[in-house]
């Protein structure tokens, strides 16, 4: 989805604007702005990146404090426009959005307490180094000193360079709990925490020896009363005019919140606003955590709410979230208590994941007891809303290697289920998977092959069965790759009705076969031939196919006469208006209309004297039906020949021609010939050929009805659609 | 309003005079109360509660200290491009961001700064920042003891009086009473520069503005880091003597050659500081 893409340009032009003036940075109105372009090009570049990545917004809020916006208005401001920029792009991106303002402002407020923080260490140091310069390192014993930092924000104590604490000031006795006279005296080894790690005390030892004049780290105490205070130490060695340590400043910083901060941070990161669950990185994390381990065999139940968008649609998006909450807590009541992780991937998406999926019946039964909880009711203001959902199954065990590769597995597997009909399970199949692939991968190459022309017709012979005349032929679509692979019509034309290359390859199919027609005629005058084109429903849907007919007649000089085009029966009973009326227009034209494959859906012969076509093509199983080959069922031989002779009778009645496809054996023929069936086309009369072996077989009497027909070969008909 | 400023520059001295202005935390400095209104931590307790009570009188003091810097920046950018390379920076503060040797050194990485306050922990601070800066000092002193500063070994070695010198007092001369008679030592910073040097001043004013007075008014009461002695334009104007004044004048500070018109904001023509740019011919 999304919407509009947003400008940074813009962004960067209202950013300048609104915190122009809210701190002090040392930069004009244009080179602001330039800045903020390029923190306006990033922050855009995250908000529409595939994979959401916090650090780049994180990073801009850094960027902000670096450039010194230290006013809180300045970010206030900040999410103001960023949020006035990218909200528009689309309510699908609320999410997104919602974390880039979180990133950014977290990364604003980090970088903001660090650079406070140095700047409050530096003064400080600045301060202590004054003094000492100033009183000759009498200072520390002034009761002066006491209130000097007495109101500082920061914990501070002094402690000789055996370790002992002569000084500790206010804020850091009330961060730890004690009264400066418990702390006093005391030597700093004994605020040891098990946390510390030896690194942290070596440095301290390599200060008192003056190879060290600086330290910092983060570290844990234990308060009085036993509880933990997590601090941002930094220790700093003072030494005399000689340049002798003297003694070891240490600045603390109360930083507990901040950890608490972060681990709730970190827990949004990772959980989806709206439901509470985990979110898509923190399935993935537990996904790949699974897949590490190569004994596990974890496996995935991707399900996705059927119909969620007209709940949305219709009840509005409140009542759409509502449903979502109670749908997601009661998957997570249902199946989080078996192990489970249930997890929302956004949307109405939702994913199981089953660490042990190594018993596929027990992976089922999780997606049932999913399907079940999704169907109970819900109600919301009022509503009883009932939804299904459809589920998508891996296991790793088919799903290739990485989580990425499972989850796209489980995705298909899920557009399987919905496919299939919804509310159901969908279990993944590697070979309907590669099938899909190959699909997928062939109709990209459509295009490039048509251009390429790599696709060539081939032609039947139809044939008059009263006196064996070819009177036309059957153009039939070939597609010869670039690795001299050669493919049916029934591979890809159905790739090319689906990705609408059909409408240009019938076309170009149209043109080439009306002018072949155009060039046998012109070499052998006499009875013009019929060509036969096949048409699929989708192009005759297009308004402008009685256009592309009459153009490639123009062009080649054809006569609509003698053109038919063929379209299947379901094609053309599903047909309404438009479709009716380019058929009607067709006719107009002159041009003759088949019916494909007809005996194949609903032959309705009634229904088909209301519409301008002038043949029957039987299909195959007609015809093969006939003769001791026959294998159609009850009827048998006789009941076949019976429909078949009612069938040409009507349609002689109704004024329609027939043609018999598949015409294989010498019988089918002399029983479709004696029935008063008018056309044939099949193997045992002449295969489809390339226009030069056609080109001497048309006008007269094929030579093969005095031989016996060649057995093998292509069977099913081939058809173009 | 214009009585004498205190050399100690601090109220409630407990009379040790080996303790020097500005570090003992529990007094507020000029120099870290500059720094609050800037955004900046590099500040206490003490500073906080003096610029509150100041901000109190003049809520907008925040944009005026930023348009001060901001001046500083157009000063300093403009004297480069006249191919100054030799800059005295008289009252210059706690380093923050856009610092004169920054804006210097990016143009002229050779570009000689030194910088001069009277403030320790300013001057500390800076040492540490510039530790490891080629051709940009500080040292500490008293700006009005020209001799002193001109005298000081650091600046007799970094700079050739041969050539044009620029010498700052940017938002520092209010805080120097008349008592000092601050028109003749200013003057006195040119006396022997060579030709081509040049004066920059900004200067704090509560022309047109009584709620500047008010905030002056606060400086001028106990436990202030420093009187102030605000002046008019025409007052400035005097303090650089001879030189010949560039133009615009002395002016409202947004006004002195803004980088254009955008930046200039509203409310400038009122705004309560004037400075000025003059050169020795
Ligand atoms: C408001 S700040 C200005 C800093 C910088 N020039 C600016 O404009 O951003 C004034 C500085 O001048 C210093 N100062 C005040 N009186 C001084 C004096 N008599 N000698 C040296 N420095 C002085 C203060 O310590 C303070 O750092």
């Amino acid at each position: 989805m999304g919407g509009d893409r947003v400008d940074p340009a813009a962004l960067a032009a209202d950013w300048t604007t609104a915190v122009l003036g809210t701190s002090y940075v040392s930069m004009n109105r244009r080179d602001l702005r330039r800045y903020l372009t390029g923190l306006a090009t990033r922050l855009v570049a995250s908000f529409d990146a595939p994979e959401w990545d916090r650090t780049v917004a994180a990073g801009v809020g850094r960027l902000m404090v670096a450039a010194h916006f230290t006013d809180a208005r300045s970010l206030e401001r900040t999410l103001a426009v960023v949020a006035e920029h990218l909200a528009p792009a689309g309510a699908d991106r609320t999410s997104r959005l919602a974390a880039l303002q979180g990133a950014l402002a977290a990364g604003y407020a980090e970088a903001l307490r660090e650079r406070t923080l140095a700047e409050q260490e530096r003064i400080s140091m600045a301060a202590f180094a004054a003094r000492v310069a100033a009183e000759e390192a009498r200072w520390a014993s002034e009761a002066r000193y006491q209130a000097v930092f007495a109101g500082a924000v920061i914990g501070i104590s002094v402690a000789e360079l055996d370790g002992r604490i002569v000084q500790v000031n206010e804020a850091l006795c009330a961060m730890l709990g004690y009264d400066a006279g418990e702390i006093a005296a005391r030597p700093i080894y004994e605020f040891m925490h098990p946390y510390d790690t030896s690194d942290n005390w070596r440095q301290v030892r390599e200060m008192i020896a003056g190879t060290v004049d600086h330290l910092r780290m983060e570290k844990a105490y234990y308060r009085k009363d036993g509880t933990e205070l997590w601090t941002d130490l930094v220790v700093s060695l003072i030494r005399d005019q000689a340049g002798e340590p003297r003694y070891l400043v240490a600045m603390v910083e109360d930083i507990t919140e901040r950890h608490l901060l972060q681990t709730r941070l970190q827990h949004q990161a990772l959980h989806d606003p709206l439901t509470g669950l985990p979110n898509r990185a923190l399935f993935f994390d537990r996904l790949e955590a699974a897949l590490e381990d190569e004994y596990g065999v974890p496996g995935v139940c991707y399900l996705d709410l059927d119909g969620f968008k007209a709940v949305n649609d219709t009840l509005g998006h409140d009542v759409g979230d509502q449903l979502l909450r109670t749908i997601a807590e009661r998957l997570r009541a249902e199946l989080a208590p078996e192990g489970h992780l249930v997890a929302r991937m956004g949307g109405d998406e939702f994913v199981v994941l089953v660490e042990d999926a190594s018993d596929p019946a027990h992976m089922r039964r999780v997606a049932e007891r999913a399907l079940e909880t999704v169907r109970r009711p819900v109600r919301v203001e009022g509503n009883e809303i009932r939804v299904s959902a459809s589920i998508g199954i891996v296991g790793r065990d088919q799903g290739g290697s990485g989580a990425a590769e499972l989850m796209k597995a489980a995705d298909t597997t899920l557009y399987w289920a919905k496919n299939d009909g919804r509310s159901r399970v969908a279990e993944f199949d590697r070979d309907r998977h590669r099938t899909d692939v190959a699909r997928f991968e062939l109709s990209a190459q459509l295009p490039e092959a048509l251009r390429r022309q790599e696709f060539f017709l081939e032609y039947q012979p139809l044939v008059r069965l009263c006196d064996g005349v070819a009177t036309g032929v059957e153009a039939l679509v070939r597609w010869r790759r670039e690795t001299g692979e050669r493919l049916g019509p029934d591979r890809f034309i159905p790739l090319a009705e689906e990705t609408g290359l059909i409408v240009a390859l019938g076309r170009w199919v149209l043109t080439e076969a009306c002018g072949q027609a155009r060039r046998w005629h012109d070499a052998h005058g006499g009875e013009r031939p019929l060509m036969s084109v096949n048409v699929a429903a989708r192009q005759v849907r297009e308004p402008d196919f009685v256009d592309d007919v009459r153009a490639a007649l123009d062009r080649t000089g054809w006569p609509a006469g003698a053109l038919q085009l063929e379209l299947t029966e379901s094609d053309v009973m599903t047909a309404g208006g438009g479709p009716l009326e380019t058929l009607g227009a067709l006719a107009d034209l002159g041009v003759r209309i088949a019916i494909d494959d007809f005996g194949t859906g609903y032959s309705n012969l009634a229904y088909l004297r209301t519409l301008p076509v002038h043949e029957l093509k039987l299909a195959g199983p007609f015809v093969t039906g006939i003769g001791p080959g026959g294998r159609n069922g009850r009827g048998g031989t006789a009941g076949t020949e019976a429909v078949l002779s009612s069938v040409i009778g009507l349609a002689h009645t109704l004024g329609l021609s027939v043609t018999a496809e598949n015409v294989e054996t010498a019988e089918q023929h002399g029983r479709l010939r004696s029935l008063g069936c008018d056309t044939g086309q099949g193997w045992f009369l002449a295969p489809p050929a390339g226009p030069a072996r056609v080109e001497p077989l048309l006008g007269r009497p094929l030579p093969r009805l005095r031989r016996s027909p060649v057995p093998g070969g292509e069977r099913r008909r081939p058809a173009t659609g | 309003m214009q009585g004498s400023v205190e050399n100690e520059g601090r109220t409630g001295n407990d009379g040790r005079a080996d303790v020097p202005a500005g570090v003992d935390p529990t007094q507020p400095s000029v120099a870290r109360v500059y720094d609050y209104y800037l955004g900046g931590s590099h500040n206490f307790e003490s500073d906080r509660v003096f610029a509150q009570r100041v901000l109190a009188q003049m809520p907008d003091l925040v944009s005026v200290a930023q348009e001060n810097r901001a001046f500083l920046r157009r000063a300093v950018s403009y004297l480069c491009a006249q191919g100054v390379d030799q800059f005295l920076d008289l009252g210059s503060g706690i380093p923050t961001v856009g610092n004169v040797h920054e804006v210097v050194h990016a143009v002229n990485p050779a570009a000689t700064v030194v910088y001069v306050d009277h403030d320790p922990v300013a001057v500390t601070h800076s040492t540490e920042l510039l530790r490891d800066v080629p051709h940009a000092d500080v040292i500490g002193g008293d700006l009005r003891d020209v001799r002193a500063i001109t005298g000081h070994p650091l600046v007799r070695d970094r700079f050739d009086r041969r050539r044009p010198v620029a010498v700052l007092l940017v938002s520092v001369l209010h805080f120097v009473g008349d008592d000092d008679g601050p028109a003749d030592f200013v003057g006195e910073y040119l006396a022997d520069a060579a030709r081509g040097s040049h004066l920059v001043i900004s200067h704090a004013s509560d022309e047109g503005r009584p709620d500047a007075s008010s905030a002056q008014a606060v400086y001028n009461q106990n436990r202030s880091p420093n009187r102030m002695r605000m002046r008019t334009g025409a007052e400035v104007e005097k303090l650089f003597g001879d030189l010949t004044l560039l133009d615009p004048g002395v002016v409202r500070i947004p006004l002195w050659r803004p980088d254009s018109p955008d930046d200039v904001r509203p409310g400038a023509e009122l705004y309560p500081g004037v400075a000025g740019m003059a050169r020795k011919d």
